[in-house]
């Protein structure tokens, strides 16, 4: 029996088929203006026996395809603890939401922390100054490893932040140097999210920005501990979906 | 122009924003309270109170100053009801809980500030809110810093009288309060002319006591479970409660008891078998503000009770009505409000003792802790409950909103993820 999961999210658009409980198959396409659309085309041709949809668009997916629907958090923490059945702490950063989650040793959510409504921390906020540096966020990542050393970025707000980037550009601060250190105040801001639930054993670092290696080290020097990363990051929250049909 | 654009425009309400206040209102009321299924009947008479909330009350204020009485504003469930109705006047609890004008605000308060405060000189700085033109008097107090200073630049606008409330509950401070409450009663009389009876007062007491034990029915009627009231028709209720006429409102909240009752009897619920039950803590959720309960009941879950001043802190206690005399009456008045578990109080031990009983009576699944931004009180006080809520492993999610609608999305995934731990089917 196959069993969808879609996971729409505010940048990325999964889905992904399950069988007798393995992962199939999966694809991730942009969200862009119209999420509707993107959802039905990468739905074309597919048939399930049953389509959980989660993430931001998960009403409008209700509405229109999906039978279901369930939370971000509980499709990640589904999906982690299928991945990695000792997981116990989960990070992910997506589009607009940085979300830490805490799991009990059955995999139940036990607690579970998200950001307000602004951006700080998320993969829009790199998104962001990336783009104020004229580069593209995984170059902005790979630079940010050529150096150890980074100026200090005081604002955690997407917009102040952006004007102190553009400062740091004008007054001849290296980009290695800015791009360490705005990965250096996500790296805090996660961190901070991520003690209010407490960190366990296993870590799990999943979504979008989970690809990002510059913040994977940052984050491991940080917690003292390896952190796990899923194959296919932005893939765990679809996967949760689908498997929540199985319980 | 309509008799009530005549009653309007003699208040000075400004009759272009006013209507599109008012236009707003119908559909926001649609899409958080008619839209609940299986309501009981007796939501009518509130349903027709709202639909009125501008025309028909105010009315009657209006024809009660016509005929010499008073209408005196209030701002916070420490001010004394029974004094003010035995006095001979009308007490209406003026709500702001809707964001109005808040640029015109910012010109005499600073931006952060709680949405309570902002909204309420809103209301006033836009002039579109016939309650507050209609009162003889505004009753302020010092509860937290930024009311007290607001209620400064308000008394620019209007007469403002304030009340000291203390901030612990010593023997002292309780001296303090019976002082406030019969400071209070003298300027009331300043301000008829007359001399409250000891009678008088008696009767006062009687009638507020006995509207608080009609709401109190509905509270137990809300243990039951399958819960026969919805938590968004319960805080429409109180909040009704503060400005709606107190005998009347008193029969029509019996009357919903009555018929919850037979509800209760037949077996008869507002839909599902079980649903989470939440408590909901915290700030007022002043009319309109149905933000939260709303995203938690269309989420698949209950709100059970409500640990607010729209709610249990309203109306929990009576005043002794066989108090002796004069003094003694005043006593017990004030001692009665010296009770509600404000967030203002130092230290506050009784009021996470008293969540904690709430979420035994009530069988609550988890809290949903609301804040407004801003509100130093209700949020620090937050983490001291979730301190004490979590040895009971009673899940606890704090949220931090305003009146603005942007947020709905993030605040609707947090609350669907704390039903979801608490077991249930995601039903939204
Ligand atoms: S929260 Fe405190 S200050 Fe505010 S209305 Fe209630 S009792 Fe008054
Ligand atoms: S919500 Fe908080 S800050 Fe605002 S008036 Fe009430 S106690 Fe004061």
């Amino acid at each position: 029996m196959a069993i969808g999961g879609l996971d729409i999210g505010s940048r990325t658009i999964a889905l992904v088929e399950v069988e007798d409980g393995e992962l199939r198959w999966g694809k991730v396409v942009a969200t862009t203006f119209d999420p509707l659309e993107q959802c039905r085309q990468l739905l074309a041709d597919r048939s399930f026996e049953v389509l959980v949809a989660t993430g931001y668009g998960r009403h409008l997916a209700q509405a229109n395809f999906a039978d279901r629907t369930i939370t971000e958090i509980k499709a990640f923490a589904l999906g982690c603890h299928r991945l990695f059945p000792e997981c116990r702490t989960i990070l992910d950063i997506g589009g607009q939401d940085t979300k830490a989650i805490s799991l009990a040793p059955d995999g139940r959510v036990a607690d579970f922390q998200m950001n307000d409504r602004c951006a700080a921390g998320t993969g829009k906020f790199l998104e962001v100054m990336a783009a104020a540096m004229g580069l593209t966020i995984d170059e902005m990542g790979r630079i940010a490893l050529e150096t150890e050393a980074e100026v200090k970025i005081s604002s955690m707000c997407t917009v102040f932040a952006e004007s102190e980037v553009t400062g740091l550009i004008a007054r001849g601060t290296p980009r290695p140097e800015i791009a360490r250190g705005l990965h250096e105040a996500i790296c805090d801001r996660a961190v901070s999210l991520l003690k209010r639930v407490g960190v366990e054993r296993e870590v799990v670092f999943a979504g979008g920005v989970a690809r990002n290696p510059c913040l994977r080290a940052l984050l491991e020097r940080r917690l003292k501990v390896p952190l796990l990363i899923p194959e296919d990051p932005q893939l765990v929250g679809a996967m949760g979906a689908a498997l929540s049909a199985l319980q | 122009m309509s008799e009530y654009d005549v009653m309007w425009e003699g208040l000075g309400i400004d009759l272009e924003a006013h209507a599109g206040l008012l236009e707003v209102l119908p559909p926001m009321y649609q899409e958080n309270i008619l839209s609940q299924e299986n309501r009981p009947r007796g939501m009518e008479y509130f349903d027709f109170v709202f639909s009125e909330v501008h025309g028909l009350r105010v009315k009657e204020l209006v024809e009660h100053r016509e005929g010499g009485g008073v209408v005196v504003g209030t701002f916070c469930t420490y001010v004394s009801e029974e004094l003010i109705v035995a006095a001979g006047g009308i007490c209406v609890g003026l709500c702001a809980g809707a964001q109005v004008a808040p640029e015109e605000a910012e010109k005499h308060l600073p931006r952060n500030i709680c949405a309570l405060i902002k909204s309420s000189l809103g209301f006033k700085l836009a002039k579109v809110c016939p309650y507050i033109e209609s009162c003889d008097l505004l009753v302020g107090e010092t509860t937290c810093d930024g009311k007290k200073k607001y209620f400064e630049v308000l008394g620019e606008l209007q007469p403002v009288y304030v009340m000291e409330v203390p901030q612990m509950k010593l023997e002292h401070d309780r001296d303090l309060w019976r002082l406030e409450v019969r400071r209070l009663l003298a300027r009331l009389e300043e301000l008829t002319g007359k001399k409250v009876g000891l009678e008088e007062l008696r009767d006062a007491v009687r009638l507020i006591n006995e509207k608080r034990r009609a709401l109190l029915r509905l509270e137990e009627l809300r243990k039951s479970d399958p819960p026969v009231i919805s938590g968004r028709d319960a805080l429409l209720v109180s909040q009704i409660a503060f400005y709606d006429d107190p005998a009347r409102l008193t029969d029509k909240v019996n009357a919903l008891c009555d018929e919850l009752e037979e509800r209760k009897a037949r077996g008869e619920s507002i839909g599902g078998a079980h649903r989470p039950r939440i408590l909901l803590s915290g700030c007022p959720m002043a009319l309109p503000n149905w933000k939260v309960a709303t995203i938690i009941e269309t989420s698949g879950a209950v709100v059970a009770m409500d640990e607010m001043c729209t709610g249990i802190r309203y109306f929990d206690n009576l005043v002794d009505e066989d108090a002796a005399d004069m003094e003694a009456l005043l006593d017990s008045i004030a001692d009665r409000y010296l009770k509600i578990h404000c967030a203002i109080f130092t230290p506050n031990g009784e009021r996470v003792e008293h969540i904690k009983e709430l979420v035994r009576d009530y069988r609550i699944d988890a809290v949903v802790y609301y804040a407004l931004q801003f509100c130093d009180p209700y949020t620090v006080e937050a983490f001291g409950v979730q301190r004490e809520l979590e040895k009971l492993g009673i899940p606890f999610l704090y949220l931090e909103t305003d009146y603005s609608a942007e947020d709905v999305e993030q605040l609707s995934t947090r609350v669907q993820a704390l039903i979801e731990m608490v077991g249930s089917e995601d039903k939204a």
